[in-house]
């Protein structure tokens, strides 16, 4: 174990320490409960393709949607301080975009399904300027600028399809739901990880990444330097745009319909707090995408623990509430600056008992 | 009652990679002023805050009044009678001045306004402070804020009370009645450590000397035993030569030299029309009084305040400045004059603070690789000799003078043709100091332009071989050649001329 090497603290993985800690609790737990918990196994679904199975993959795959929202959000909270609360009802306006297109031509071939995502995207993309511009332009508190879309977003959506719910039948867009023919991995999964590489190219091949956190952590500073903060606030909103796009799109695919009262309900506060149980600062700055992903599977394999533990859907929110407070509180700077201290105290205490030990012999 | 008010034997003060405070001893008699001096670095900072709470200390004893004792917080020091005022103003600007002395030390919550004010009064007076206790604190002078927060420390009662750079924003008639009531404090028996840069102040104010070097004591001194010239050798460990070789540079003769910049009624939102123009390798400057306008005037240089007028042209030809990253294309640097504000982005790398202009001068889509800027960054901390554990170093970690390379080295590195240094010595020991106006020179020698603005006039007339003055934000006139003395330059600020 790390800890017996005496090198161990919570430094040494920087933010990452608590989200992983937290997974490896989850994991540890879960094993105890129940050995076969994280068994994987070969099934075949309806279309007779063999496909994994078993609780990690419901977990990794239900994250999804999750871990590509927490990736745009992480963005957003870094270059202004503050979070978009409209993405839930954002993908609503996204899937019913998709839909729209889907069903507006005679049949559904491959083509179709690109021109409805590239719409959809792109309509994501405005609603992301939108916000962005209250936010960067007029300067108006994320939160406040994003609850505009947040209580109206989901009436758009209504309007888009006049009211209705349509379901789309397509293999291709049950193929993105679900499995593709001859891959065993969900399509889902898939996805987050072409978006995390996605997000990796970006970095690596523009100087977005330093520019993002120059303007949350000094935004003057960032200006003086030649740095346009309003644009690239603007440009977090619109990625974060691209993202609530292709989760809005994973989140009709699955159900092979929209709902736009149900799409990603809620989902923001989830967002909100992978961000943050990632380890990355609400009040903008630094940030870790990892660790923002890692805190959606958190999220998620903890919900799906609660389910599997038979707990009622109406108390799993409770339950989930007990371990974020938990993870939240272990995770502020008071409580890592007590235990490094701690830590400390018992490594020199164990020095001296050592050095005690030589004289003595 | 004891012989000594307050005695630190052998501090000691860890942090990653650095021993700031390595067996420090210091000790402070009651009814005296003790200033402590030392470069940045020195360990000034670190003593104060293991004195105040702030730190905890790794290894030594604290004593106050020959009782040992262990600080464990800023509130905790505030109980034992040590108080603290920092250089920036702590108190809360939209609240009254007795609102201000009395915030947060509510034991009752229902006394009465009218109470506290008469009260907060009464210490006002007493210590003459010239503000009423209805008044806003932002309404005061930062010099009457500053004895606000003097006056909130005097109330606790304080026995030990600490001045961190309290003159550092204060002009000369503000400084000269803080030290009156320094002097009236030191009457009533409180210890004064007084932490300033400014050497003239420590003889005027001072009884005791102690200088710290490397985060170690050099000595403890009489102050009218330690000649001023003594003092800065034993703060910065050589002696002196190369300060006074300095100030006796040959006549700068760029007269001929073409013109590199050129404003015509250049005008921002918070500056008035002026003109203006510098040659290639010219190191001049703005000079003037607080608000005379000399920072924003070079701020409209920039275009870091809205541009709302004006002609100017670089090399002979017309362009537009309207933004930084306008002028930044035009290879102008500028260092503003407000660091924390302006300057560095504090939670991020020396190294990524040192690269972040060039950065943005190449533009998004070209990143400069993580090998490059390595190189980059560890070439520079060797050039400017910046005092960092490591490049990797939050720069926010790091003491302010080292702050201010950084930010240097971030210009340095864009290779600029103009460079606008405003106050780049501000709060800046006098080694940094020196190396910050060597490398002006050099930069000169080498053709680069550079506009030079500092509150020291003498430090600018070390460097500077043109000074524009201003007043009441417009220019009033431009001293060259043998006008180039303090005298003249007193008298242009003053407008005695005529």
């Amino acid at each position: 174990m790390k800890k017996k090497d005496g090198k161990f603290s919570l430094g040494s993985l920087g933010q990452l320490t608590i989200p992983l800690i937290a997974i490896a609790l989850l994991v540890v737990f879960n094993l105890i409960r129940d050995p076969g918990f994280f068994s994987i196994g070969i099934s075949h679904n309806s279309n007779g393709n063999a496909v994994l199975s078993g609780n990690i993959i419901s977990i990794i795959n239900g994250a999804s949607e999750l871990a590509i929202l927490a990736m745009g959000m992480t963005l957003v909270t870094a270059a202004c301080g503050g979070q978009d609360i409209s993405v839930g009802a954002a993908a609503a306006i996204a899937g019913s975009v998709f839909v729209k297109v889907l069903k507006s031509g005679s049949g559904i071939s491959g083509g179709t399904v690109i021109l409805a995502f590239l719409c959809s995207c792109i309509v994501a993309m405005l609603f992301g300027c939108f916000n962005g511009t209250l936010v960067a332009v007029f300067k108006i508190q994320p939160m406040i600028a994003t609850l505009i879309l947040y209580t109206c977003g989901r009436s758009i959506a209504y309007w888009i399809n006049g009211g209705a719910t349509p379901t789309v039948t397509s293999s291709i867009v049950n193929g993105i739901g679900s499995f593709i023919p001859g891959i065993p991995i969900p399509t889902p999964v898939i996805i987050v990880v072409v978006m995390a590489l996605l997000f990796k190219l970006l970095f690596h091949f523009t100087a977005l990444r330093l520019f993002t956190q120059s303007v949350g952590i000094n935004g003057s500073a960032a200006r003086l330097n030649g740095i346009d903060a309003r644009f690239i606030k603007l440009l977090s909103f619109i990625i974060l745009g691209v993202c609530v796009s292709v989760s809005g799109c994973i989140g009709v695919s699955r159900l092979g319909l929209i709902n736009h009262e149900t799409l990603l309900l809620d989902i923001e506060m989830d967002t909100i707090l992978a961000v943050a149980i990632g380890g990355n600062s609400l009040g903008g700055g630094k940030f870790k995408l990892s660790g923002s992903i890692i805190g959606a599977y958190v999220i998620q394999t903890l919900t799906i623990t609660l389910y599997a533990m038979k707990v009622s859907s109406t108390d799993v929110k409770a339950y989930k509430a007990i371990v974020i407070i938990l993870l939240v509180v272990i995770g502020s700077p008071v409580i890592k600056e007590r235990f490094g201290r701690w830590i400390s105290h018992l490594r020199q205490r164990r020095v001296k008992v050592s050095a005690k030990g030589a004289e003595e012999g | 009652m004891h012989e000594y008010l307050l005695t630190m034997r052998g501090i000691e003060k860890r942090f990653p990679g650095v021993l700031a405070l390595n067996g420090v001893d210091f000790t402070l008699r009651s009814g005296e002023i003790h200033a402590l001096m030392g470069e940045n670095g020195a360990g000034k900072s670190t003593l104060i805050k293991v004195l105040t709470g702030v730190y905890q200390m790794d290894g030594g004893e604290i004593r106050l009044e020959g009782t040992p004792m262990v600080i464990r917080s800023p509130q905790d020091a505030q109980n034992k009678g040590i108080s603290t005022v920092y250089q920036e103003i702590t108190l809360c600007p939209n609240l009254t001045v007795a609102e201000n002395i009395y915030i947060g030390r509510g034991k009752h919550p229902w006394v009465r306004q009218r109470d506290l004010e008469k009260r907060a009064d009464e210490i006002l007076s007493r210590l003459g402070i010239p503000a009423r206790s209805t008044q806003l604190l932002g309404s005061c002078s930062l010099a009457v804020q500053q004895m606000v927060a003097i006056a909130r420390a005097v109330d606790m009662n304080c026995k030990v009370l600490i001045l961190d750079e309290p003159t550092s924003s204060l002009d000369d008639k503000e400084v000269k009645r803080l030290f009156d009531l320094m002097r009236d404090l030191k009457s009533k028996d409180v210890g004064i450590i007084f932490v300033t840069h400014f050497l003239d102040q420590v003889y005027e104010v001072s009884d005791r000397i102690t200088v710290l070097r490397n985060g170690e004591l050099v000595g403890e001194y009489l102050t009218e035993e330690l000649p001023q010239i003594q003092l800065v050798s034993k703060m910065i460990g050589k002696e002196l030569e190369e300060l006074s070789n300095l100030g006796e540079t040959e006549e700068k003769e760029i007269g001929k030299k073409e013109v590199f910049y050129e404003a015509k009624g250049l005008a921002s939102s918070d500056a008035l029309p002026f003109d203006f123009s510098i040659r290639k390798g010219e190191v001049n400057g703005f000079t003037g009084l607080l608000g005379s306008g000399r920072s924003e005037s070079v701020r409209a240089i920039f275009g870091a305040d809205k541009v709302t007028g004006g002609a100017v042209k670089i090399g002979g030809k017309p362009v537009k400045i309207l933004r930084p990253v306008d002028a930044m294309k035009h290879g102008i640097g500028y260092l503003a004059e407000d660091r924390k504000r302006d300057g560095i982005i504090a939670e991020l790398s020396v190294r990524e603070n040192i690269i972040l202009a060039l950065q943005v001068m190449n533009g998004m889509f070209k990143p400069i690789s993580r090998n490059e800027s390595e190189a980059f960054a560890d070439e520079y901390i060797k050039v400017l000799n910046i005092k960092t554990a490591s490049r990797e170093t939050p720069v926010g970690s790091l003491s302010g003078g080292n702050q201010q390379k950084v930010i240097l080295a971030r210009w340095l590195l864009t290779h600029p043709d103009y460079l606008i240094l405003d106050e780049p010595t501000r709060g800046i020991d006098v080694g940094t100091k020196l190396e910050i106006q060597k490398l002006v020179l050099k930069l000169a020698e080498e053709g680069v332009s550079v506009t030079f603005i500092s509150s020291e006039v003498e430090e600018m007339l070390r460097t500077c071989s043109r000074l524009i003055v201003m007043r009441d934000r417009h220019v009033v006139g431009e001293l060259t050649g043998k006008d180039l003395n303090q005298t003249q330059v007193m008298k242009t600020i003053a407008g005695g001329e005529a």
